[in-house]
């Protein structure tokens, strides 16, 4: 079956591209490093600009009507990420850097102020850095225990292990919803129903999941949920964190400083409820507003539609790729979408994205943030190609051409 | 840009069949290089007598490019003195990341010479340290001595 076929309500990720100037101002550019970040349409772009020629302020301030307007326009970007989420209520929704800072604060303020020495707070071995050093610091702070959920042999959650080490003292468990260097879909249904039998709070890490998978945070019962903007076609510096309300409104704030104040004196201040106890100084008011525009944008095009083309588009380059003599794909394969890991014999991952390069095919090349992961794989680096929803067939035989280019060079072909 | 300006046949023959690729048992200097952002990590091993570099070996493993440049450079120190080691570094680092030219004493211009495939690594700045890497851990080497120490570089 041809993976075209295969998509239910389908889009052209040919004609989509033209939404995306970056493509006509790049000709012959093959782009397979959107799960480092994505490129950004016009409705954004153009949006964005707009927002600064006819509707731009500070928000939460002024009395004046522009203000006001900048303030609806803030808040209605709030609304759609909640909306985007099928979260509960906007409040829940806190607007953050991105998904960094989100895991960030969740460790500080919830971490540093409801776990205590002994307790657990279990992460994964697909782990980004990024959850997995801020624990790292609560763990030197305030003594926790971190402990490290394995892989099975297919590149996926050990679910078993996983089970194991959840006891009584497991306080959080806080996981990716999509490895980013596998694409492996980590059954978090599961993990979230097993974790709460045993009185544990859960936190998602969606940055690769969320542009690709249909997200319901009520549906799934997670704690907390965090993204970054710009993987999902959004500015940079712009991300979320939900947070269930009741949790939320336990934590103590993040920053100090204007907007998550209601009082303040020299002896003390009073805070904020959620979301704006969280949101310390002049937000990304610009980056909310891209964020908004690029949710519609995805929205438009139809987030089941966007599911099926990646997890279509990810098999065709897992199969592809594996045909290549040499080449190992790295993880999950059938289990896996937007991201496909792989090593190509006798020519290392640096050396191979360099030859792809003077192909025009961008690929991320590393450890992709994940060092213990690639540790615990035994490679030092891979090459990753991953997807996006102006990427298609003709990008991935682009790949594997400059793959086999690359072989030449070495001498492996 | 052609490739084959950045992988020539002596780069290629080098990261295949790298020179001098063993650990030595009881160095005078040794120290650890390793380049986070690419996972490429060296260990150089030196045995050096009355300023003099008897022996040069390294181990580890990296790109084509930080493996023939530790190869390459293997071979040119072997009998050099620590001064004109650090010569050849200076003027070799200043050729990648400046483009400039370092005039080398006359003695030194054969060791200069082997070096120059390496140097299309310029119009790769991505690449550039996969080029200096067994370079800076050479230079932590001699700083480090027996007790060893460890660069990074990024």
């Amino acid at each position: 079956m041809n993976w075209t076929e295969a998509r239910t309500n389908s889009f052209n990720p040919r004609e989509l591209r033209r939404e995306f100037p970056i493509f006509a101002n790049n000709p012959g550019l093959v782009f397979l490093d959107t799960a480092a970040s994505a490129q950004k349409p016009n409705a954004v772009i153009d949006g964005v600009a707009d927002y600064y020629r006819s509707d731009y302020a500070n928000v939460h301030r002024g009395v004046y009507r522009l203000s006001a307007r900048s303030t609806d326009r803030f808040e209605r970007a709030r609304h759609t990420v909640r909306k985007f989420l099928n979260a509960a209520d906007d409040s829940e929704i806190v607007f953050v850097r991105g998904a960094t800072e989100a895991l960030n604060l969740v460790a500080h303020c919830w971490g540093g102020t409801f776990l205590q020495a002994g307790d657990q707070v279990i992460i994964s071995e697909m782990e980004h850095h990024s959850n997995i050093v801020p624990w790292q610091f609560l763990r030197d702070r305030i003594g926790i225990e971190l402990l490290i959920a394995p892989m099975d042999e297919t590149g996926g959650l050990d679910m078993t292990a996983f089970s194991l080490l959840l006891n009584p003292r497991t306080k959080l468990v806080s996981i990716t919803h999509v490895a980013n260097v596998t694409g492996h879909v980590v059954p978090v249904r599961s993990v979230v129903r097993m974790a709460h039998a045993c009185g544990a709070k859960v936190m998602l890490d969606g940055c690769q999941a969320l542009p690709r998978i249909p997200v319901d945070v009520q549906d799934l019962d997670c704690d907390f949920y965090v993204f970054s903007g710009h993987k999902l076609y959004g500015p940079t510096g712009i991300g979320g964190l939900y947070g269930k309300r009741a949790i939320l409104d336990t934590m103590p704030p993040w920053q100090g400083g204007g907007d998550m104040i209601q009082t303040v004196t020299f002896e003390q201040s009073t805070f904020q409820p959620p979301p704006q106890r969280f949101e310390a100084g002049t937000p990304d008011i610009s980056g909310a507003i891209g964020l908004d525009l690029a949710l519609g944008f995805i929205d438009s095009i139809g987030r089941d539609a966007i599911y099926d083309h990646e997890k279509a588009l990810t098999q065709y380059a897992t199969d592809r790729l594996a045909a290549v003599p040499g080449v190992q794909v790295v993880g999950a394969g059938a289990q896996s979408i937007g991201v496909v890991s792989f090593t190509v014999d006798g020519v290392h991952p640096h050396d191979l994205a360099t030859v792809l390069d003077n192909n025009n095919v961008a690929v991320r090349a590393g450890h992709h943030c994940a060092q213990p992961l690639m540790d615990r794989l035994g490679l030092p680096a891979t090459a990753r190609a991953s997807f996006g929803v102006y990427s298609d067939e003709a990008d991935v035989e682009a790949l594997v051409e400059a793959v086999n280019a690359a072989r030449r060079i070495f001498g492996m072909l | 840009m052609d490739l084959r300006d950045l992988y020539q046949d002596i780069i290629l023959d080098h990261a295949r069949s790298p020179r001098n690729f063993r650990g030595l048992p009881d160095p005078s200097h040794f120290a650890h290089g390793h380049n986070p952002l690419c996972g490429d990590k060296i260990t150089v091993f030196m045995k050096i007598e009355n300023d003099s570099i008897e022996t040069v070996s390294f181990e580890g493993r990296g790109c084509a490019i930080s493996t023939a440049s530790a190869s390459l450079m293997t071979e040119i120190l072997t009998g050099k003195t620590l001064a004109q080691a650090e010569a050849l570094f200076a003027a070799f680092h200043a050729r990648v990341t400046t483009g400039e030219v370092i005039d080398l004493a006359a003695e030194l211009e054969d060791a200069s010479d082997r070096l120059e495939p390496l140097t299309g690594v310029r119009t790769y700045p991505a690449r550039v340290k996969c080029a200096t890497l067994a370079w800076h851990t050479f230079d932590a080497a001699v700083k480090g001595g027996v007790l060893g120490s460890t660069v990074k570089t990024e």
